[in-house]
């Protein structure tokens, strides 16, 4: 049986500059109007502010500095994270570039694909879209179809991908695709490819969510060509990386404070002195988020100590998406309002209405809480 | 894990899986004192494990002693070790000596209100103290009591109390709870503590959550075993979708029931540290009642017996959560320290540790 402990990680000196820096940092921007806090999640983004974090040294914080990084550790990663989505910065241009496809690239990519892509991600200039689920191929991924075959100096894929988040606003997508038929191990024969999102023989369409946003996409691959040197790591060995990433994807602060502004915005409401059932339901979100964000924090220094925490990582998401859903349920509660479906205003009623409209998203996205609670009951000896 | 808590885990684990029968646990709830588990927890030092070394304790750091003290709730121990270790602090608090034996403390129930006061020329105490946990067993009381509005620890002998004992009743593990009504008590010790009866809800509420974290890491274990165990419909239970998933959820409060105490006990080793104790006791409050649910609704009415162990971590869960605060107070606490912060401070107040 997994024991799931989650040991105290001290935070060095050099990340408590870091917070006050980031703090700093994203204090002159709100001041000269670059962003308002309370509204943002980490899927929202403005390239412009995600230019600003690129030249501020925020994207890609651990990479070598030879391909534009600053060699920082994951703990201290962790901290400037948290201080964006506490701040309520519109980071989400950047987010998936930072947090995964640069650390797969860095890690299996090809030198000419880290040369040329990593410096661009982390000037902030460069963003990704993450391309796995397929119309038959969600929770169970090893079902991917979309399919790659050899050609001279590269690969021809074919295929479908949807759920494909910012990919009209990215300039790559990471596809996980089949390389060859599918055997006995469902997981072998899959491989990442990097695919340039102006490449000929791609199409995207927009698949609009629930509130009418155009968020997602559907690609279509008709045999675009990807050249070698874009491959991911061993042909065929796509399955590995995916899993072995998802401790970085899952146990962030991301997941957790999708709806931290909700909760600000909500004392605000509130008032300084509010009744006893609003001071005491408070309590008990500050309560569970700071247990989560110890939860949290301890995945960060086992990522720094270069141990690979997938299945502590899948719990902190589990409990972290169901406390980020249940805040809007309960101010709801708590301050009678009328909640609207508006993006861009301000007005309580409308930033409590996003975050309902919002919430269902955040235990799905990265692994549903069924597939998480199946990996959490397996790493506990069941099955 | 290092060497001393292996060493720990195992002498607490040998003690209570020799003493921790059915029947030492049946007997201790018609209220005989489970003297052989105790003495064995005394040969090892183990009941001063929250003294240092000069006034002769065991010299365990405090986060050791938390460790024991988990250990010993995750074998369900019927034995007042929490309010031992509690009444050692707060003695040591005050600048009194320790004395060696049973210890237990008044629990700042809401109805209690003790006076320290003279009496021809001897100092004595008056009042009533409620629900206190083994008042029938203790050789000795800590109590916070108040004179002329400074607050001070008293200690009370055996004596003494078994003139002031009134009635006793069980908690829901069925450990002995009891009421004391002092007239004019002979006191044996007392010097003043200021804050103590914060200090007291404070420290009394951390062991309650310590408590509470290692029976619900003992609940998950039986819990699995029996999923793994049972067979229906030609398979094991743990083999079904629903179970596992609720298998999940439990492994998932007592993950944060663990994170939540570490975090308490860490910053309380010297004097307590109210926020984070909040955060404990409310996190791992909240997580006993699920928890205990779940764990009940997976072994079935096999763990409705009175022959599973089960029931004996979950009545304590269930007790354990409502005293020294439950979750409301706790909650209500740092629900005012968050507003006192307001929305835009709390981020920096939250992360300042």
């Amino acid at each position: 049986m997994h024991d799931f402990v989650f040991p105290a990680v001290t935070l060095p000196e050099s990340a408590s500059l870091l917070r006050q820096q980031v703090r700093e940092f994203l204090k002159r921007e709100r001041d000269a109007g670059t962003f308002t806090p309370r509204k943002n999640s980490w899927s929202d983004g403005d390239a412009a502010f995600s230019r600003k974090c690129g030249q501020a040294g925020y994207i890609g914080m651990i990479w070598p500095k030879k391909y534009g990084g600053q060699e920082r550790t994951a703990l201290e990663r962790y901290v400037m994270t948290e201080e964006m989505l506490a701040g309520g910065a519109p980071v989400g241009a950047h987010w998936v570039a930072d947090r995964q496809s640069g650390n797969q690239i860095l890690r299996h990519g090809s030198e000419r694909a880290r040369q040329l892509i990593l410096p661009q991600i982390a000037a902030g200039e460069c963003f990704f879209a993450i391309g796995m689920s397929e119309p038959d191929s969600g929770s169970d991924l090893a079902a991917v179809r979309t399919s790659a075959v050899k050609v001279e100096g590269g690969w021809k894929i074919t295929g479908t991908k949807v759920w494909t988040s910012s990919a009209h606003r990215a300039h790559y997508l990471i596809a996980l695709v089949r390389t060859s038929p599918k055997e006995e191990n469902r997981h072998a024969g899959m491989t990442q490819f990097i695919v340039d999102l102006k490449s000929p023989g791609l199409k995207l369409s927009p698949i609009l969510n629930i509130y009418g946003a155009h968020d997602w996409n559907e690609v279509v691959f008709d045999e675009c060509f990807v050249p070698d040197d874009m491959v991911v790591g061993e042909v065929g060995g796509g399955w590995n990386m995916v899993t072995s990433e998802l401790a970085f994807e899952r146990s962030g602060p991301d997941r957790f404070l999708s709806t931290y502004q909700l909760l600000l915005a909500s004392m605000e409401q509130l008032g300084e002195k509010p009744d006893a059932r609003s001071v005491n339901e408070i309590g008990r979100f500050v309560a569970h988020l700071t247990t989560l964000r110890r939860m949290s924090t301890s995945v960060a220094g086992m990522l720094t100590k270069g141990e690979k925490p997938i299945l502590e990582a899948a719990l902190v998401k589990d409990i972290g998406t169901a406390f980020e859903r249940e805040i809007p349920e309960i101010f709801r509660q708590l301050i009678p309002s009328e909640p609207l479906m508006d993006n861009d205003s301000l007005d309580f009623d409308a930033l409590l209405g996003m975050s309902m409209l919002k919430a269902p998203g955040f235990t799905i996205r990265g692994g549903t809480r069924e597939i998480l609670r199946g990996m959490i009951a397996k790493g506990l000896g069941l099955r | 894990m290092s060497d001393i808590r292996d060493d720990l885990e195992k002498t607490v684990d040998r003690i209570c899986q020799e003493h921790c029968l059915k029947e030492v646990f049946m007997s201790s709830e018609s209220g005989v004192w489970p003297q052989a588990l105790w003495q064995a927890l005394e040969e090892v030092g183990l009941p001063l494990a929250c003294l240092s070394e000069e006034h002769g304790g065991s010299g365990l750091s405090f986060d050791d002693a938390m460790f024991v003290l988990r250990r010993s709730a995750y074998h369900a121990a019927p034995v007042p070790l929490a309010e031992t270790f509690l009444a050692s602090r707060l003695l040591s608090a005050a600048g009194l000596k320790v004395p060696g034996g049973v210890l237990s403390v008044s629990v700042a129930h809401a109805k209690d209100g003790l006076q320290l006061q003279e009496s021809q020329n001897s100092p004595s105490l008056s009042g009533h103290a409620h629900r206190v946990p083994w008042g029938l067993s203790c050789d000795h009381l800590v109590v916070v009591a108040q004179r002329e509005g400074q607050s001070y620890i008293v200690l009370i002998e055996r004596e003494a109390l078994g003139q002031s004992q009134s009635q006793w009743v069980k908690n829901l593990a069925g450990e002995p709870r009891v009421q004391f009504d002092f007239v004019n008590a002979p006191v044996s010790a007392f010097a003043p503590l200021s804050n103590a009866k914060e200090r007291l809800l404070c420290e009394g509420a951390l062991m309650r959550a310590v408590q509470m974290a290692g029976a619900l890491q003992r609940s998950l274990e039986y819990a699995l075993q029996y999923a793994n165990d049972r067979v229906q419909f030609g398979r094991p239970i743990g083999k079904f979708q629903a179970v596992q998933h609720m298998l999940a959820v439990l492994a998932g409060h007592v993950a944060a029931s663990a994170a939540a105490a570490d975090a308490a006990i860490e910053l309380s080793s010297e004097a307590p540290e109210p926020f984070f104790i909040a955060v404990a006791k409310s996190r791992v409050g909240e997580a006993a009642g699920k928890g205990a649910e779940i764990a009940h609704q997976v072994h079935g009415a096999m763990g409705f017996t009175r022959e599973h162990n089960l029931h004996h971590l979950t009545r304590r869960l269930w007790s354990w959560r409502d005293e020294f605060g439950n979750e409301t107070h706790w909650q209500t606490r740092i629900g005012e320290m968050a507003l006192k912060q307001g929305a835009e401070n709390l981020w920096p107040f939250l992360t300042r540790l």
